[in-house]
């Protein structure tokens, strides 16, 4: 295969991916869109075997039938409310695949030697950094997101001065690599510097974001494994290695953009570990002493809260109790608004059911989506559909928000931040200018928490100090999911 | 190949795909992201490459570590493709089956 041809090919592969990705814009289209990318690099497998001449290394296809074993074991099994770790943990295996593919081409084993020694050494260096940086924070933020890791950020003593002084001994590690073929041993220190100091980086940088600030941080890896991999195919002077992991760093990056934005917060407060709970409550999972008290809530006692937050007193609980089902069988239109304690109650499927009654009813039902509700950039979306919820009735907050103050019922289930009003109104708050969801606007409010405490941000939501209109069931979003069912039944 | 030409397509290629993926709504992020994630295994060709030309190389001083360091990227890049584009079309094709049932 001449250069020119391969060079063509390239460019039509890329292309290919490129048409993919934008039928990927639509659901009808999305699933032929994903087979034309996947199809796409298998041809370019084939395209490198062929422009390479080495079809016959055998041990080629060896490794690979390993990886689509593993690869496929995983695709077949994980579970949608894990695909954020997932996600994570693909990133990191990327880079680190990236990482060895720059380790070898610095160590000039397996490529074609070229004119241009200083760039390849450069790139290859970044390669490894770049792909070492995203292997360890990504592997931190599965470890956060599988719940290995404790959710909050671990903050060390001098955690900033760590990170800038690695940074700049990497800048300068990348910058020594153009000269190290001249210095004896300047090829291997750079390899053992540059390997040591980012897989330190990536660990400390990730350490220090906290579980809600994930959907940015597996964004903004996401981006760093496609650069990473365009990086190593300079060195290696592959052309798709470059375009398409160009692609794939700038989609991580819009992706991170559109987060921040969501969650009113800078990416560069993100990195530099300025979380809204330094120090504060994040109540994440199951805190045993209120498992069994939960349910009981709902008859009226006051909440147990937790030693910083005044337990705030359930008003006309008695009186919802017997309007519950009234309220429920004479609606009209219904918000839906689900967030990341639907998911960890698992349940979608009795949201969906219960979606289904009240449509039976004759009540229309939607869906209002806050960008970041859940662990990664349209998880819920994911989740619902998981529970057979048409996308149709999935919206996005702008597009729903102003439908608030014409319904008649909005129902939460395990969301809080997002749809916490003191957002618009308390500046003095870390949430203040986060958009959020109007479900204050609404009638009737049902919400299905697990407590009252604030939520990720640590920010007390004044909706339950509502006096009207208020219906809060505490404990596990199932349990109180069936009892409304049961009623309606 | 030149390094001035390998830099222009990388920054050809990220404008034009960050053009493309603005469309993706919102709806579809989490497929998108993951269906970038498996995109970003295709550092695989690198890999193969590394290995097969560390295999069949006359000097056979780095072939050793070719295999080993190769193979080890091998099998991670893989299991990121394989993965990566298997669970993004479980994931749509959830997305899906409600049109056909309507």
């Amino acid at each position: 295969m001449s250069s020119t041809v391969y060079i063509i090919i390239c460019a039509l592969l890329s292309v290919a991916v490129l048409l993919g990705i934008s039928l990927m814009s639509r659901v009808k289209t999305a699933v032929a869109g994903n087979l034309i990318s996947a199809f796409s690099v298998f041809l370019a497998i084939i395209v490198t075997l062929l422009f390479n001449n080495i079809l016959e290394s055998w041990s080629i296809y060896l490794f690979m039938l390993v990886g689509v074993l593993i690869g496929g074991a995983f695709a077949v099994r994980v579970k949608m409310i894990q695909m954020p770790q997932l996600v994570a943990l693909f990133n990191g295996v990327g880079g680190l695949a990236s990482a060895l593919v720059g380790i070898l081409s610095l160590l000039g084993i397996g490529i074609i030697a070229g004119e241009y020694l200083v760039f390849v050494n450069v790139t290859s260096v970044l390669a490894i950094i770049i792909g070492l940086v995203t292997l360890t924070g990504s592997l931190v933020a599965a470890g956060k997101l599988h719940k290995l890791l404790p959710q909050k950020p671990v903050i060390w003593k001098n955690h900033s001065a760590i990170l800038n002084f690695s940074l700049i001994v990497l800048i300068m590690t990348a910058i020594f690599s153009a000269f190290s073929k001249n210095i004896s041993f300047g090829v291997e220190i750079a390899l053992v510097v540059s390997i040591i100091v980012s897989l330190l980086f990536g660990y400390a940088f990730a350490i220090r974001v906290g579980g809600a600030d994930m959907p940015i941080t597996i964004s903004l890896l996401n981006s760093l494994s496609g650069v990473a991999g365009a990086i190593a195919g300079m060195a290696v002077s592959d052309l798709l290695l470059v375009s398409v992991g160009g692609i794939v760093g700038a989609s991580g990056l819009l992706l991170t953009q559109i987060m921040c934005r969501a969650m009113n917060r800078s990416l560069k407060d993100i990195l530099t570990g300025k979380t809204s709970v330094t120090g504060k409550i994040a109540v994440t999972g199951k805190i045993p002493d209120q498992i069994g008290l939960s349910h009981d809530v709902i008859t009226g006692a006051a909440v147990p809260g937790n030693d910083e937050h005044e337990p705030i007193e359930v008003a006309s609980v008695e009186v919802s109790e017997k309007t519950t089902e009234e309220i429920l069988k004479s609606a009209k239109s219904v918000i839906i608004v689900p967030g990341y304690g639907m998911a960890l109650a698992q349940a979608q499927h009795l949201v969906r059911q219960l979606a289904d009654i009240l449509e039976a009813n004759g009540a229309e039902v939607k869906y209002a989506i806050h960008p970041v509700a859940g662990r990664m950039p349209g998880h819920m979306n994911v989740l619902l559909a998981e529970a057979d919820v048409p996308y149709e009735k999935l919206f996005e907050m702008d597009a729903v928000n102003d439908d608030f103050v014409t319904t008649d019922v909005a129902i939460v289930i395990g969301a809080n931040d997002v749809i916490n009003p003191a957002a618009r109104e308390a500046k003095d708050t870390p949430i203040f200018g986060m958009p959020v969801l109007n479900v204050d606007q609404a009638k009737e409010i049902f919400i299905c928490n697990y407590d009252l405490n604030p939520g990720y941000a640590g920010v007390d939501n004044p909706l339950y100090r509502r006096t009207e209109g208020l219906h809060l069931l505490l404990g596990d979003a199932k349990d109180s999911l069936n009892e409304i069912i049961a009623k309606l039944n | 190949m030149n390094p001035i030409f390998l830099v222009l397509v990388f920054i050809a290629a990220s404008v034009v795909g960050y053009l493309i993926i603005k469309n993706v709504p919102s709806l579809l992020h989490t497929p998108l992201m993951s269906g970038m994630n498996a995109l970003s295994g295709i550092t695989l060709l690198g890999a193969v490459a590394a290995v097969g030309l560390s295999l069949i190389a006359v000097d056979s001083g780095g072939r050793l570590l070719g295999q080993l360091l190769g193979g080890i990227a091998i099998i991670a890049a893989t299991v990121n493709v394989v993965g990566g584009f298997g669970v993004t079309h479980r994931m749509l094709k959830m997305f899906d089956k409600k049109k056909k049932k309507l």
